[in-house]
């Protein structure tokens, strides 16, 4: 008898820490995979950063000697492991045009895109799910065929074109938020959230259409399963079958897409900042591309896909939590 | 002459007679053909021509002569929509194209191989998709240049993994139908059942696919015309109109208005069309009514 119930309890969890460890390799992999892929394309781009620095009237040996300096000359596998080794102890090298550790370059930057994109994925939320549980309550209904009418418009709008809308709106018109800038979270926390409330919401309705969308057609799925009617025929009212037992298990293609937006989200800020002059990290890569600042580019370039991992990583593993079954499964 | 067993089990008349049933096709049929109209009708006529500057006009309120205004240089903000949307759905069409000539047959063979082929395009597929796909975009075309040429390149190269995931994941489904095991049994190798049976088998999932990725590659397109990177001027562009128009929001909201609406439109019919076709296709959908 005991061997039994050890058999049955240590299997579900061998099988979660299967999953957890392939998981977690396959996220390295792709992390070293990407880094690779980084780091040559910006080998093979046009344009020496040592000439670049010193300018056009410097001699052939000045440069020579500053690209010693750089490492430039070292091979490619060697300079390839010693970027990689900085990334990992988060010593990015120095910029080329801002001439400081890139580190702190982000270090200022991650505060203004980080709440930004947290923001805007909060509200992206805050709208989505409960519009998707209006939708599916009412589905094929007058309320359901307004609010889809509505999302579909939504998935329909640039995210930059709908900032310009809400700048003319609210900030030029209704002179309520100022139309662009970022005075520091040292001003104080109030004028700093309402510097980026117009990007977040700009950033945050355009996903929560797409989310809101998934969530309805995924409680659809879940609302014509034998489980829910029973659960409506054993007297439980339609408002707690719904979120009691329909959300949760219509997360897992909701997590999935917050997952996804996440990395549209980060990739948006890029934009979004520069229609709001934002000195965020979408911002400070922009400038460095059209700089041909590479030290600066590949290294937020890295830590974005970093985070873009990690959180399909953290999706991956929600999984787990949200659906006991996946626990069990090998 | 061989049986098809894998005839689809309905003609084309009742097809048809569910398109025209369905909402959300017919309003994204009618919306897309009028984008499509207006652009084919760009290369014989616009209102005025987009590449003569008329200074004397700049920034002019909509009126009966300019229906949706003029821009700082006094060119016809409808005429350069109209001529912008030639150029929004070459780009998108052709990126497509690229994402389908490449992934399809990418995601078919690792269908077709399994095992280690399959385990490998997918990994690569997760590195992918591990870029956010706007930030190679932008490092793309700000390394090779900016231009149409490179963002239908940039925006081509993320639509590769999507089609391959598609076909993949369709083309699975389908090897496991008792057709392809006739299919085997008659001697067929596997790449003529690719071709012969999965492939037509996947056609109606590549088009809804296809829709989407056409309707991204519209929003892409603008995101990075808008940054500079994607169509230079003169040529107009929607995204570029709409970076010209940011400056010059307080006087001339109409350079914004239009642009904008114009994008909005074209992606909105797009997306009906392809809900509406994946409706109409889809026997699961189709059951659930």
């Amino acid at each position: 008898m005991p061997s039994v119930w050890t058999k049955q309890d240590s299997g579900p969890v061998t099988a979660m820490t299967a999953y957890l460890l392939k998981r977690l390799a396959i996220a390295f992999a792709t992390l070293v995979l990407a880094s690779m892929v980084v780091f040559a394309v910006l080998e093979i781009i046009p344009g020496d950063p040592a000439r670049l620095m010193l300018g056009m009237n410097a001699s052939a040996d000045q440069v020579e000697l500053l690209r010693n300096q750089m490492g430039l000359n070292a091979p490619l596998a060697l300079r390839y492991l010693h970027w990689a080794g900085g990334l990992l102890s988060l010593d990015f090298g120095r910029s080329y045009t801002y001439s400081v550790p890139v580190i702190d370059l982000v270090r200022e930057r991650v505060v203004v895109s980080l709440p930004l994109a947290l923001i805007a994925l909060a509200l992206s939320t805050l709208i989505a799910i409960p519009v998707g549980l209006f939708s599916a309550g009412r589905h094929g209904r007058a309320g359901d065929t307004i609010a889809m009418g509505a999302a579909q418009l939504g998935v329909a709008v640039p995210n930059f074109w709908f900032a310009l809308m809400l700048i003319y709106l609210f900030a030029v018109w209704l002179r309520l938020v100022p139309a662009g800038g970022f005075p520091g979270w040292g001003a104080g926390i109030w004028p700093a959230l309402k510097a980026l409330v117009l990007p977040a919401i700009a950033l945050a309705l355009p996903q929560a259409a797409i989310l809101a969308r998934v969530t309805r057609s995924a409680l659809i799925e879940v609302l014509n399963e034998d489980y829910i009617r029973t659960a409506r025929a054993k007297g439980l009212p339609y408002r707690a079958v719904l979120w009691r037992h329909a959300l949760r298990n219509a997360m897992i293609p909701v997590l999935t897409i917050l997952g996804l937006q996440f990395a549209f989200l980060l990739a948006g800020t890029i934009i979004i900042e520069n229609v709001f002059y934002l000195p965020g990290l979408g911002r400070l890569v922009f400038q460095a591309i059209t700089q041909r600042d590479l030290i600066v580019v590949e290294s937020v370039v890295m830590l974005l896909v970093a985070a873009v991992i990690a959180v399909n990583l953290l999706v991956d593993l929600s999984y787990a939590v949200v659906d006991p079954r996946l626990r069990s499964r090998p | 002459m061989t049986l098809r067993l894998d005839m689809p089990e309905e003609n084309l008349a009742s097809i048809l007679g569910k398109a025209f049933g369905n909402r959300s096709f017919l309003a994204g049929f009618a919306i897309t053909a009028l984008v499509a109209a207006v652009a084919l009708v760009s290369f014989l006529w616009t209102p005025y021509d987009v590449t003569r500057l008329v200074i004397a006009d700049k920034t002019q309120a909509p009126s009966l002569a300019h229906w949706f205004g003029t821009d700082h240089f006094g060119r016809d903000i409808l005429s350069m929509i109209m001529v912008g949307a030639r150029n929004s759905i070459a780009v998108a069409l052709v990126a497509v194209g690229i994402g389908v000539g490449i992934g399809v047959p990418l995601g078919a063979f690792a269908a077709a191989r399994g095992g280690l082929v399959d385990e490998a395009l997918m990994r690569l597929n997760d590195l992918v998709f591990a870029f956010p796909a706007l930030l190679s975009a932008i490092m793309i075309t700000a390394i090779f240049g900016p231009g149409a040429v490179n963002a239908i390149i940039a925006i081509g190269i993320f639509n590769i993994p999507v089609f391959a995931r598609v076909a993949r994941a369709g083309a699975l489904a389908i090897w496991q139908r008792e057709f392809i095991l006739a299919a085997r049994a008659a001697g067929k190798g596997k790449t003529l059942i690719t071709l012969e049976h999965v492939l037509p088998n996947i056609v109606t999932l590549l088009l809804v696919q296809g829709t989407i990725q056409f309707a991204l590659g519209i929003l892409a397109e603008a995101g990075l015309s808008y940054v500079g990177l994607g169509t230079q001027p003169p040529m107009p562009s929607w995204g570029r109109m709409l970076f010209d128009a940011q400056t010059r929001m307080v006087v001339a909201p109409w350079m914004a208005i239009f642009p904008g609406m114009a994008i909005v439109i074209t992606v909105l019919g797009l997306n009906l069309l392809g809900d509406g076709i994946a409706d109409i296709l889809d026997p699961r959908s189709r059951r659930r009514r």
